[in-house]
């Protein structure tokens, strides 16, 4: 067949080159596959070569696609890429922001810092256009290729049938010199909110449309605006029903427009009609140009398991939200950063099987929390009923002058990592008066150090313990110890004390609390470390 | 833990009723609307409790 693109690239990453799997009388085995090489696919595939497990990852284009689409990268998300080797390469090029300011007409209604605490490697938020935010993890893949991590991106490779069995999958594959045949262990499907891999397997995506059009216009110009996530309700130059505006690099500006559910798409995306719209928001005298423009509907869904036996759904071919919030990437990045480890540990024997179950636990949970807000603010931005409509007026009118309204006024409530409180995994907090936000089941929160470097640097690989002044029990098996006197850690002592007098925490690979005691004997510490890998406990 | 009284609990019910009703007074349909909007709203962050709310809004349905 005639191989054609299904859209332009803004880079060409992984241009195709023939490989030997393809002329092979029979099908090359792998032990982990990965179908799409978006954000989430090349996440996740570093993540595992990373840890030593061979993966190959398959796109069906030579890179990324044009389009900045996702833009609002969170720290969690930073903290991962971080991991993986890119962390400073995306916060070099994206424009840092924790505040917000929401408007109604002229008036400001709510404001909010995301991040109102020192001490953090990364900001609250960074806003970077997706083909570069794609870029870095392709160009790390590249570094730790080099280093030997064993991983390869294919390009121009499509799926076009497969067979899961019990013990692997068989992928039926087209590329420009033609088709062919290879098999893996492990599937992992990030091929999108349209995944061909859910459709092959007759799987469902269950949930709610919201009847609404936003108009996405970025838009070029020199303009001096703080970089701050500013978004209207009933804004006083009439461009949409809500409107939004946020600063990218390269002085790219993001201009959302609510249209509401009647119009005619194709009218609509005329740039004399986009440019009416930019103008009335910014005045007949700001010069700029259309850099990119869509149209985008929302859909808040999700798969009803995410790990079918071998083949294992992550980012939005297994759930999706409405953007507003910036649930979407980053919450597939937080998928990749919970598989990883798990499957990592799966295929050398360490783990059991079973343990890949807590990856649904825990994201099947992370997505219904991405879901609930991700519906709340779209209910409150596109109100679904007339009442509805009426109770979202009354909190915007009573944010002038009532102060209880402002925090109602709902335009997206910003991604924050998932706490997995109540997973398998997770044994129950032992550690009285120990603060709330490293918690078990939380991400660790992250602080600079003494010595100026940050504690997520010293996590990330395998489990850890975290010792602030604990008698340490013996150890199960040889596992590392971070040891920091609290009376020199001030922002451990406040993140990981806060009234206690001493802790031990266990944390996972993927930097979130498994347990966390005042005093700990070496059972409870072997049962912790044994139920957080999966085992009976 | 508080729970919701249905119970008298204003000294002048009637005082109470006639101001609610004076409120209203010529105000169109959706005027009308707006303001017990926003009244429910104010009197929501009065009562202060999710559980007071929750079981005042299963009594109202009644």
């Amino acid at each position: 067949m005639t191989y054609q693109d299904r859209y332009p690239l803004a880079f060409r990453l992984y241009p195709y080159a023939r490989s030997a799997d393809q002329g092979a009388p029979t099908p090359a085995h792998h032990p982990v596959t990965i179908v799409g090489g978006g954000p989430i696919g090349v996440a996740t595939g570093l993540d595992l070569a990373l840890r030593g497990v061979p993966v190959l990852v398959l796109d069906d284009h030579e890179g990324v696609g044009q389009g900045s689409r996702a833009i609002c990268f969170a720290k969690r998300t930073l903290e991962i890429a971080h991991r993986l080797g890119c962390g400073p390469q995306m916060v070099e090029k994206g424009v840092i922001w924790n505040r917000g300011r929401v408007f109604h007409d002229r008036d400001e209604v709510f404001s909010f810092d995301l991040l109102p605490e020192d001490g953090h490697r990364y900001p609250a938020f960074i806003n970077l256009q997706q083909p570069w935010f794609e870029r870095f993890l392709v160009e790390a893949v590249d570094r730790a290729k080099a280093q030997g991590a064993p991983i390869e991106i294919r390009g121009r490779n499509r799926l076009t049938a497969m067979e899961a069995a019990e013990d692997g999958v068989t992928l039926q594959l087209d590329t420009p010199d033609g088709p062919y045949t290879i098999t893996t262990d492990w599937l992992i499907a990030c091929d999108g909110a349209k995944s061909p891999i859910r459709e092959m397997m007759g799987l469902g995506f269950e949930g709610r449309v919201f009847e609404d059009n936003f108009l996405i216009a970025d838009v070029k110009m020199k303009a001096d605006f703080p970089t701050e996530r500013w978004f209207w309700f009933e804004p006083w130059f009439k461009s949409g029903a809500s409107a939004l505006l946020h600063k990218q690099p390269d002085d790219i500006w993001r201009i959302d427009f609510q249209l509401g559910w009647d119009i005619d798409r194709k009218a609509e995306l005329e740039p004399g009609r986009v440019r009416k719209r930019v103008d009335q928001m910014l005045g007949p005298d700001v010069e700029y140009e259309l850099d990119w423009t869509s149209i985008y509907t929302f859909q808040c869904r999700r798969m009803e398991k995410f790990r079918h036996g071998r083949v294992i759904f992550a980012g939005d071919a297994a759930h999706q939200v409405s953007p507003f919030g910036a649930r979407g990437a980053n919450s597939g990045m937080q998928d990749a950063d919970n598989l990883g480890w798990k499957l990592a540990g799966v295929i050398r024997g360490d783990y059991p099987e079973s343990l890949l179950d807590s990856y649904d636990a825990e994201r099947i949970h992370a997505a219904d929390e991405n879901i609930r807000n991700s519906t709340r603010s779209t209910d409150f931005i596109t109100p679904k009923t007339p009442q509805s409509r009426v109770f979202r007026d009354a909190v915007l009118h009573l944010a002038a002058h009532a102060p209880f309204a402002r925090p109602m006024v709902n335009s997206g409530r910003l991604s924050v990592p998932s706490v997995y409180g109540g997973s398998p995994l997770v044994t129950r907090d032992a550690l009285p008066g120990g603060p709330a936000r490293s918690r078990p089941g939380a991400s660790c929160p992250d602080a600079r150090l003494a010595d100026d470097s940050y504690l997520l640097d010293h996590l990330g690989q395998g489990f850890a313990l975290l010792n602030l002044g604990a008698t340490l029990p013996r150890l199960p098996r040889d596992l590392p110890v971070l040891g920091f006197d609290p009376r020199t850690e001030p922002l451990l002592a406040e993140r990981y004390l806060g009234q206690a007098e001493r802790a031990l925490y266990l944390i996972r690979p993927d930097s979130h609390v498994a347990a966390r005691w005042a005093a700990c004997d070496a059972e409870k510490l072997a049962r912790a470390l044994a139920r957080a890998e999966g085992g009976d406990a | 833990m508080a729970h919701l009284t249905l119970d008298p609990n204003l000294p002048n019910p009637d005082d109470a009723y006639e101001a609610l009703i004076a409120a209203h007074d010529g105000l169109t349909r959706e005027e009308s609307e707006a303001l017990n909007a926003r009244l429910i709203l104010i009197l929501m962050n009065h009562v202060g409790d999710l559980q007071v709310i929750r079981e005042a809004l299963e009594a109202a349905k009644r």
